[in-house]
């Protein structure tokens, strides 16, 4: 077994460790005997409903949430050869902000399970509209083009969201609970409804890494090696915008996970994707776990988003490992 | 320094030289002509931004005033109203604008701007601070919002450029590290405003977001005295100093071929675009996209391999002030500039893109 096996079996058990910490640990505290009894033999009583009704579907959404955004932040920097590029970049997450907006302001939806529709559609327009500028100019979509183009629609977005916003108080006063991010609060039927775009951007991902290994070489090496760039591109923005638009629709904008995570990755696997996309994945899936179970206890009874505990605990950690590590480029 | 005296066969040759002893810099037309044509523009837009408003006045008029005459009430107007804001608009988005392009330019990133290496979200977290803290406590009132804001975030913003640019070193700095750190210190500065925000109460927290939004309400002459000091000093220093611009683009090996001193380059560069992007931030707040897009307008418009300095402080400059024509007339209440800075550029910038016909570099 190769050492990048040994390491993605590593991540596999830690995995499972922070699982079952995030079902035993809460601001609510339960002996482990009585988490033991909410799993296997749960008779209703109000220990076994904070287990089942709101630990394990937020742990469940959580390992989704985080493996969407990993494997989506390690695509998106691949396609835009870019370290910067957030999977947000292609416009995803204000696209999906701005249609939640709209949603309110125009036809007072109010309900965190209403908004999934909108801010799915959202973010696929907004990543549409990116690819076709990216790839209008001369030469088809390069990573500077498609970087650019995302930044510009994210900007444009973003000023109608916060004048809309800044103009409307109900509107800001519904907005703002979207707009924090969150994993808790949400019960399983978020994620049946964005489970199947998830799983076909897992997909699609698995099948785009060789591709994408050819594309970091360069365009015309890859072309000259055979792939078809303009395919592998389409796929990957498709990926993309699955994986990202999913998270977003069912949990909100949570920022910084999809960017370092690929970075962390990139650290321990060198620059073949077929490592970076998995080991994204299950790395993604534990910080986000990690955090939220850290952001549960620092401030019992209340509890810290996990967006905040992310940065919170994930940037020390980040900016450590990079002074630290030599780093692989993109 | 650049020799002017190029092989024929060589296109730049074209261009005609400008000597001074033994420096001498190569004038090439387009930049020069973008230049010139933006700023009559800019001297027409201040014109214009000063005659709109709740009392409209003629161009006659505000030359006029400008010069010394008009009636007291146009001189009230001119001078204590609306001249101070244009001017505070015109010279931050000029900072703004020639901090993103010397970031572009060292790290090779048209993403790089000092939103993303740490400059901006540092001000904002010290200045949220005051507001929040000073506001809750109940303690400081006018003189704390006027002159302890301001000063909170030209601090958090230096400190955080400097912290990053500090964390980066590692027996030198280099592009790609730099901004990776950037990332990581962004985020929790980013994070620790957003978290002061639900901390506050409601009134402060809405203070506080019009000020991340970047607002140039009620700006006086206090405010364009500290940045077009800085400026004053910073855009010659740069434009000297960024020269070597043109060499860094390459590799480090290359570029210490050329006869650069990397590392002392980069820094001094580096630190001038910290400061530029704090003492603009302190004066009007974090505005949007200024920073990222200006460089890139320029840059394609002037057809140059790199974002050209002057070209980046002229189209900051414009950028903001027509900003804050439209986000003062367009409503009833005034937007905050920082909301329609991304509305105008950005389909701008998507139709540069568009247009573009060669294949897009940093």
């Amino acid at each position: 077994m190769g050492r990048r096996s040994l390491g993605l079996l590593f991540l596999l058990v830690v995995l499972v460790a922070v699982c079952l910490a995030s079902i035993a640990i809460g601001s609510k505290e339960i002996p482990l005997s009585g988490v033991w009894h909410g799993l296997f033999t749960p008779t209703g009583a109000e220990d076994d409903v904070v287990i089942r009704e709101l630990r394990i579907p937020r742990t469940v959404l959580g390992i989704a949430v985080g493996i969407a955004l990993g494997v989506g932040g390690a695509l998106m920097q691949g396609h835009t050869r870019n370290p910067l590029a957030d999977p947000g970049i292609l416009g995803v997450t204000h696209g999906a902000a701005l249609a939640v907006v709209l949603s309110i302001f125009l036809l007072g939806v109010n309900s965190l399970v209403g908004y999934i529709w909108f801010a799915f559609a959202g973010a696929m327009i907004a990543s549409v509209l990116v690819f076709l500028l990216g790839s209008a100019g001369r030469g088809g979509p390069s990573p500077v083009t498609l970087a650019l183009a995302g930044a510009a629609v994210s900007a444009l977005m973003n000023g109608l969201v916060s004048a809309i916003v800044l103009l409307d108080q109900q509107s800001l006063d519904a907005f703002r609970f979207w707009q924090v991010g969150a994993i808790a609060g949400r019960d399983l039927t978020v994620l049946t409804q964005v489970a199947p775009f998830l799983f076909a951007g897992l997909v699609i991902a698995a099948f785009n890494a060789p591709g994408l290994n050819a594309m970091s070489l360069g365009e015309d090496v890859a072309k000259s090696l055979g792939v078809d760039t303009g395919k592998t591109r389409t796929l990957g923005i498709l990926a993309i915008t699955l994986l990202v638009g999913g998270a977003v629709a069912a949990c909100g904008p949570i920022g910084f996970l999809g960017l370092v995570v690929p970075h962390v990755a990139r650290a321990f696997t060198g620059p073949d994707y077929r490592w970076i996309l998995p080991y994204s994945a299950l790395l993604g899936a534990i910080l986000i776990l990690f955090a939220d179970i850290v952001g549960r206890v620092v401030a019992r009874p209340s509890e810290v988003e996990v967006g905040v505990m992310l940065a919170l605990i994930g940037a020390p950690f980040f900016i450590f490992l990079v002074r630290r590590k030599k780093l692989v480029k993109i | 320094m650049t020799t002017a005296t190029k092989t024929p066969a060589s296109p730049a040759a074209k261009a005609p030289a400008l000597r001074l002893g033994a420096a001498s810099f190569r004038l090439r037309r387009r930049p020069l002509l973008v230049v010139a044509v933006s700023l009559v523009v800019l001297a027409a837009l201040l014109v214009v931004d000063i005659m709109i408003g709740d009392f409209p006045l003629t161009a006659a008029q505000v030359v006029d005033t400008l010069l010394g005459g008009g009636t007291r009430r146009d001189q009230f107007v001119v001078m204590e109203l609306r001249m101070p804001r244009a001017l505070t608009g015109l010279l931050v988005g000029g900072a703004l604008g020639l901090s993103g392009a010397i970031f572009q330019a060292i790290v090779r990133n048209p993403l790089a701007s000092p939103d993303i290496l740490g400059v901006t979200w540092g001000a904002g977290a010290g200045a949220v601070s005051v507001i929040t803290f000073a506001g809750s406590l109940g303690v400081v009132t006018g003189s704390a919002a006027s002159i302890g804001v301001p000063l909170a975030g030209l601090a958090g913003g230096l400190f955080a450029g400097l912290l990053v640019y500090a964390l980066a070193w590692r027996q030198g700095i280099e592009g790609f590290r730099m901004v990776l750190v950037g990332i990581g210190i962004t985020a929790v500065a980013g994070n620790f405003t957003h978290y002061l925000l639900t901390v506050g109460d409601v009134q402060d927290a809405g203070r506080a977001m019009v000020w991340i939004t970047g607002s140039l309400n009620g700006r006086g002459w206090e405010h364009v005295v500290p940045v077009a000091l800085a400026l004053a000093v910073l855009v010659p220093v740069a434009l000297i100093g960024g020269h070597v611009l043109g060499a860094l683009q390459f590799d480090d090996q290359t570029s210490r071929g050329l006869g650069i001193r990397v590392n002392v380059a980069r820094s001094f560069l580096i630190v001038v675009a910290i400061v530029l992007a704090s003492v603009a931030t302190a004066a009007a707040g974090p505005i949007a996209f200024v920073a990222l897009a200006s460089p890139q307008i320029a840059l394609r418009l002037s057809g140059t391999a790199q974002p050209p300095l002057f070209g980046s402080v002229v189209i900051g400059g414009a950028l903001v002030m027509l900003s804050d024509l439209v986000a003062r007339t367009i409503y009833r209440t005034e937007l905050p500039v920082g909301v329609v800075t991304a509305v105008l550029g950005a389909p701008y910038l998507m139709f540069l893109l568009i247009r573009s016909r060669r294949e897009a570099r940093v």
